[in-house]
């Protein structure tokens, strides 16, 4: 009890101020600094995370209390038809922008790395459709595209009948349709990607290569590739995220339609909540799209554990 | 000398189906964006003949005015343009003050806190977005400007952060303690000689996040539904689909959506590509 009177006593105002300043400095100041985007994140999204979370085990339209329904939501999910259609539906977009886009941006990449004239023209055009709005992309395909005044008839006339398909009106080509509408927008963003990721290989494992005399395959596959496997290996994990949340091009393009032919996990959220109140079932969803992500972020961090650049 | 010339030729002439190759990657990029700029121009009657081709029977410049007009741009510009420039400001304050933490002022933590934001920006948006509409209700911010922003601010702060971070720490620290010995807060170093030195990394940050709110259609449509309030995403998307067969009209409303970005965009090319890859190249 004697001690803290004792510093009481020989603590000076200036030693006081010190401290004073220094727990300022130490504990408060750096919160005051995080403070906006901690608390925007805390209202904006962890809550209504949370929110969901707790939302998942209700029956709720929106309006009133909630009521609890346990695990029913869940048990739904496993019997929906339209949910089977749209996790299958994701999957597929998943396989899809696995192969194609990454499969063009290495090619693209690759195809323009040695090239020095005009080689920041073709990177600016690649980019372009990138930073277009996903509304003016989908209408600028959905007219070309139309099942009457588009490529389709229009080829068909040619002798291309196979052409002749209602590429967003057919169950059977409409997610392929809106899949290629995306990846025609994505891909060029993945040439600049690789692009730049090749930008820090040290030019003198090129010059080693060329001086044993390797093919240009051999320079790519050997020297190259291992160079942007960090970033391949991100463009894979994120592709795999954004596979299962994509919304914008399903939407714009056909609503999840015909018939739920094309509907995704997202649309169905969005269906759920906004168009028929099962805002306990909407939020079940939400939260199972959320395993997939939580899974694949685990999935990285485990690679970096294992000293894996990524 | 001659060795060098001859295989500087070898190389030039192994190099052409490269070229061949990435021109037509090109027209596929371009050919169906210059669909639209065609379109945009053409009367309606030579649409139904030429859907896809250059205007051949004269350029009809009115569907620009018609579509403004049409379209109500003079509300749905305004609209995007508060979406916007209140995003982009909002974000550098924000992002700039976490960022200014993270790098110099050791938050007990950064560690953590940045697993937890990697995390967060890897969820979906359908995760949180339900409640957060019906939160929004409550609080009068949904069909309200102010409410799109500030989720944006959220959604879009994270990423903002790590980027001007990468630029803060680049910074030697002799420069700022300079500052602080001539008694300046930190607030005062990081707004007089942080902020001006790192402005390239503020102005990637202003442009990314800006397109970002420009172009944004999951929120915007989710929770503005007034025609008042609607920003040129969503309410393009219900033009287009009131003047179903006008396609003169609908293209010259979308070409004016997308004139903006495209020019700021060939303006400032390099920032834009840099902001838009940084998140996939972590070294």
């Amino acid at each position: 009890m004697g001690v803290p009177a004792v510093q009481m006593a020989r603590a000076t105002p200036q030693a006081v101020a010190q401290r004073r300043a220094r727990l300022w400095r130490k504990a408060i100041l750096p919160w005051l600094f995080m403070a906006p985007i901690l608390i925007l994140n805390v209202v904006v999204i962890l809550g209504p995370s949370i929110g969901s979370a707790f939302f998942a085990f209700t029956e709720w339209s929106g309006l009133g209390a909630p009521k609890w329904v346990g695990l029913a939501n869940f048990q739904r999910m496993l019997t929906d038809r339209v949910y089977r259609i749209a996790f299958t539906n994701n999957v597929k977009w998943t396989l899809i922008f696995l192969t194609v886009p990454i499969a063009m941006g290495l090619l693209g990449s690759a195809l323009l790395a040695p090239i020095k004239r005009f080689a920041m023209f073709y990177r600016v055009a690649y980019f372009l459709p990138y930073v277009i709005a996903s509304v003016v992309n989908a209408q600028i395909w959905r007219n070309i595209l139309h099942p009457t005044m588009g490529i389709g008839p229009l080829l068909a006339e040619r002798g291309l009948e196979f052409m002749n398909v209602a590429f967003f009106g057919n169950r059977h080509v409409v997610l392929y349709s809106i899949a290629f509408v995306d990846n025609w927008h994505w891909w060029g963003f993945l040439v600049v990607l690789y692009l730049a990721a090749m930008q820090a290989i040290d030019p003198e494992l090129y010059e080693a290569a060329r001086l044993e005399g390797a093919s240009r395959w051999q320079e790519w596959r050997y020297v190259t590739l291992p160079g942007i496997l960090p970033t391949l290996v991100f463009t894979i994990l994120m592709t795999i995220i954004w596979s299962f949340l994509v919304f914008d091009y399903i939407y714009l393009l056909t609503q999840g339609g015909p018939a739920h032919a094309s509907e995704v996990l997202a649309t169905e959220v969005f269906n759920s909540a906004f168009f028929r109140f099962e805002v306990g079932y909407a939020a079940a969803i939400g939260v199972s799209m959320s395993f997939i992500a939580a899974m694949v972020v685990t999935g990285f961090i485990l690679l970096r554990r294992r000293g894996w650049q990524v | 000398m001659t060795v060098f010339v001859r295989r500087r030729s070898q190389r030039t002439v192994s190099l052409v189906p490269n070229y061949i190759i990435l021109t037509a990657l090109v027209l596929f990029s371009l050919l169906p964006l210059s669909t639209l700029v065609f379109n945009s121009l053409k009367k309606d009657t030579e649409v139904g003949r030429n859907p896809l081709g250059p205007p051949v029977s004269g350029i009809r410049w009115q569907n620009y005015p018609d579509a403004w007009r049409d379209g109500h741009f003079s509300i749905t510009m305004r609209n995007s343009a508060i979406l916007t420039f209140g995003t982009i400001a909002g974000v550098l304050v924000i992002a700039g003050l976490a960022a200014y933490a993270l790098a110099r002022l050791h938050v007990p933590g950064a560690d953590l806190l940045t697993l937890y934001f990697i995390v967060g920006t890897s969820m979906p948006a359908q995760l949180f977005m339900v409640p957060l509409f019906f939160m929004w209700t409550k609080l009068g911010l949904t069909d309200n400007l102010l409410g799109v922003i500030i989720i944006y601010w959220a959604t879009m702060s994270p990423f903002a952060t790590f980027l001007l971070r990468s630029y803060m720490v680049a910074i030697p620290q002799d420069f700022e303690d300079a500052a602080r010995v001539d008694g300046a807060s930190e607030w005062q170093v990081l707004r007089h000689v942080i902020a001006p030195i790192t402005w390239p990394g503020f102005l990637t940050v202003a442009l990314v996040t800006g397109l970002g709110a420009w172009n944004e259609f999951l929120f915007a449509v989710t929770f503005l539904h007034r025609d008042e309030v609607k920003p040129i995403s969503t309410s393009l998307y219900a033009f287009v689909s009131r003047y179903g067969r006008e396609w003169g009209l609908t293209s010259a409303a979308a070409m004016m959506m997308v004139l903006p970005v495209i020019v700021l965009f060939l303006l400032l090319q390099r920032q834009f590509i840099e902001g838009l890859t940084q998140g996939g190249l972590r070294a």
